[in-house]
């Protein structure tokens, strides 16, 4: 069994309470801080346990902190993103349903360490009722003296508010979310300026997603240093994964990082293997918007070395043969699914969600969605792999925000791993109406 | 044009806490979640009066108002039914029968995503991923996710609503 961090006490009914989560041990690390560190302290702790952003970038949350400006006079702010639109992720609903003190206590060391005196959680409109939750812990707080004025007589204030979106997928990138929290249409900002320069409100801010956040508390009562001996090389710590698709148990699961992916995907702890006992076909480790893996490169890499779940493990082999850990949204595909059908219906969903800004982006998805439809409806043609090569290169690294790279990562990766099954469906119209290819066959000359 | 619209007084109150939650000058932060409130209240819908109330009571522009309202896919800005059934269509959902579920729901209510039946008690609404991708297929009705859905859970539910409204 892992060690669980944010997760452990999820069981005890009442842990949503602020008794609950008290009892717990809950609010010792804010107690901690506020007592005996510096904001600057907390930073040094951050950065040595090498926690990385939840999010689905990765990028070191402690080096994201000591790049926010700090001049005289003018406010920093603190976002918890919540938005949690990538497909197949659920994660950070999970743990602000079962656990919202632990997002709140994050949020209020994290504040100190950033020196915000005003933070938001800013969550997907569709979740209004952990929006109530949040709102309730948040009162909680507020009667229990963490949230305020001169909390706990230690002369730090903090105020800490949610509000909501709703509906729509790109308010999860940075600048977006900025823009909607602003009470705008959700169209990314063009970088620079940086939001830790210039973001809410043309103040310096940080967004950071509702796990990253969250991991900040179990830093800081166990250090940052114990919190790195968890985990493998540079993916220290403990990460939510998201499973769905065809599996046995699907849910959320805290894993230890540097757990084999055959381990999370056939153990009765976590996803229990593929339903009914079909055979796997292919997997998205990290959310819609990462590479597609077929069967033969998810529980080990191109080099035959087993794969683990660990930023640097997952991405073995770069694009060529290998994916992301991303945002822990973990899809699995059953024999009898057909990747066509599903990567069209991704491209749909990027098209449907581009904020039109930049035409690479707002033609190139829709372009890719109708002829992927064509090729799934059995009117492709084999030309049309070619034009879907091209679309997607054009509009990777075009683009105004990363929205674009994740419309054409799937579309290449799919065209890479299963050309033979997009072949078919172009030669054997009738038939790919009617059933489906099953398995790509493993490449004889595996490099 | 059409009645005068007037929130309650409780959610004005509401309102005013929501927009004290942003620095002065910065009310237009709250416009999201009053428009929430305004759906929620009048109608499930947004008709220009109703975002011209808005723009009023945010002391903003009513462009402002409509630009936000036609951006975000949960603002109905086109009249709907009394219980708005918003089902999941993307890929993980779908890898576990989300397709089967919608053709249920066009069969068993007669109408197509983005109509509402005749009687003008459900509006059929497909949306994108609302992360709840492991208790596929599932939709949303008001702030409500149904999930691990089947097609006679779906009877279930529909049924649920057609004897509340009668
Ligand atoms: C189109 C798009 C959607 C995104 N959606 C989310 C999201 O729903 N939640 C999230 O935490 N980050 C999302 N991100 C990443 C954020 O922009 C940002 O990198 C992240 O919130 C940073 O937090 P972290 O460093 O703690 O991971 C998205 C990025 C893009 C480009
Ligand atoms: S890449 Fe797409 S979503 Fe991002 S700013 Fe450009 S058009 Fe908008
Ligand atoms: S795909 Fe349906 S909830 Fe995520």
């Amino acid at each position: 069994m892992g060690q669980k961090l944010l997760l452990d006490t999820v069981h005890i009914e009442n842990i949503q309470t602020y008794e609950g989560y008290a009892k717990q041990g809950g609010y010792q690390a804010i107690a901690k801080v506020l007592k005996s560190m510096s904001p600057e302290e907390v930073l040094e702790e951050v950065k040595k346990s090498g926690l990385r952003g939840r999010g689905g970038a990765g990028f070191p949350t402690g080096m994201k902190w000591s790049f926010i400006a700090k001049p005289e006079g003018v406010p920093r702010y603190l976002l918890c993103n919540a938005d949690e639109s990538e497909p197949g992720t659920f994660k950070d609903r999970y743990l602000m349903e079962k656990n919202p003190h632990l997002l709140i206590e994050g949020m209020i060391v994290s504040s100190f360490a950033l020196g915000c005196h005003t933070s938001y959680i800013y969550i997907r409109g569709e979740f209004m009722w952990i929006l109530h939750i949040l709102e309730k812990a948040i009162a909680e707080a507020y009667a229990k003296g963490w949230l305020g004025k001169n909390i706990k007589g230690s002369g730090y204030d903090l105020d800490l508010y949610v509000s909501p979106g709703a509906g729509a997928y790109i308010c999860g990138e940075e600048t977006a979310l900025i823009e909607s929290l602003e009470g705008k249409r959700g169209n990314p900002r063009i970088k620079p300026p940086f939001p830790a320069i210039k973001g809410l409100w043309q103040s310096p801010t940080v967004v950071n997603n509702v796990e990253t956040l969250a991991s900040v508390v179990p830093i800081i009562n166990r250090g940052g240093e114990e919190y790195a001996k968890i985990g493998i090389g540079r993916s220290t710590g403990t990460k939510l994964i998201s499973a769905c698709g065809n599996v046995n148990k699907p849910g959320v699961y805290e894993i230890e990082l540097g757990i084999s992916v055959e381990e999370f995907l056939y153990s009765d702890e976590y996803c229990g293997g593929i339903k009914g006992g079909k055979r796997l076909k292919a997997c998205v480790p990290g959310g819609s918007s990462v590479p597609i893996l077929p069967h033969y490169l998810v529980t080990k890499t191109a080099a035959g070395e087993q794969r683990l779940m660990s930023y640097e493990s997952l991405s073995d082999g770069g694009f060529a043969t290998g994916s992301m850990l991303g945002s822990g949204g973990f899809i699995v595909f059953d024999e009898d699914q057909c990747v066509v059908r599903n990567t069209w219906n991704f491209t749909r969903f990027y098209h449907h969600e581009s904020c039109g800004q930049c035409s690479p982006c707002r033609e190139g998805t829709g372009w890719m969605e109708k002829v992927l439809h064509r090729i799934e409806n059995g009117h492709g043609h084999m030309h049309d792999l070619d034009l879907l090569w091209d679309v997607q290169r054009k509009i990777e690294g075009n683009t105004i925000c990363p929205l674009g790279d994740a419309a054409a990562w799937p579309v290449a990766a799919a065209l890479r791993h299963f050309r033979e099954e997009f072949e078919w469906h172009i030669k054997e119209p009738i038939k790919c109406l009617k059933g489906n290819y099953g398995l790509v066959n493993e490449p004889a000359l595996a490099v | 044009m059409g009645e005068i619209k007037e929130f309650k007084p409780e959610i004005l109150k509401e309102i005013d806490r929501i927009i004290k939650q942003f620095p002065e000058g910065n009310q237009k932060s709250a416009i999201l979640r009053v428009l929430h409130l305004a759906q929620n209240e009048f109608g499930n819908w947004l008709s220009a009066d109703t975002m011209d109330y808005v723009a009023r009571l945010l002391h903003l522009n009513p462009i402002e108002v409509y630009e936000v309202a036609t951006f975000y896919s949960m603002y109905n800005v086109k009249a709907v039914g009394k219980v708005v059934i918003e089902v999941c269509r993307t890929g993980p959902c779908c890898l576990v029968g989300a397709e089967n579920i919608i053709r249920h729901l066009e069969n068993s209510l007669e109408i197509k995503p983005g109509q509402t039946t005749a009687d003008g008690l459900f509006t059929l609404k497909t949306v994108e991923c609302l992360g709840a991708c492991g208790y596929g297929p599932m939709f949303q009705i008001g702030e409500t996710y149904y999930e691990n859905l089947t097609e006679e859970k779906v009877d279930g539910i529909l049924n649920t609503f057609r004897t509340a409204q009668n």
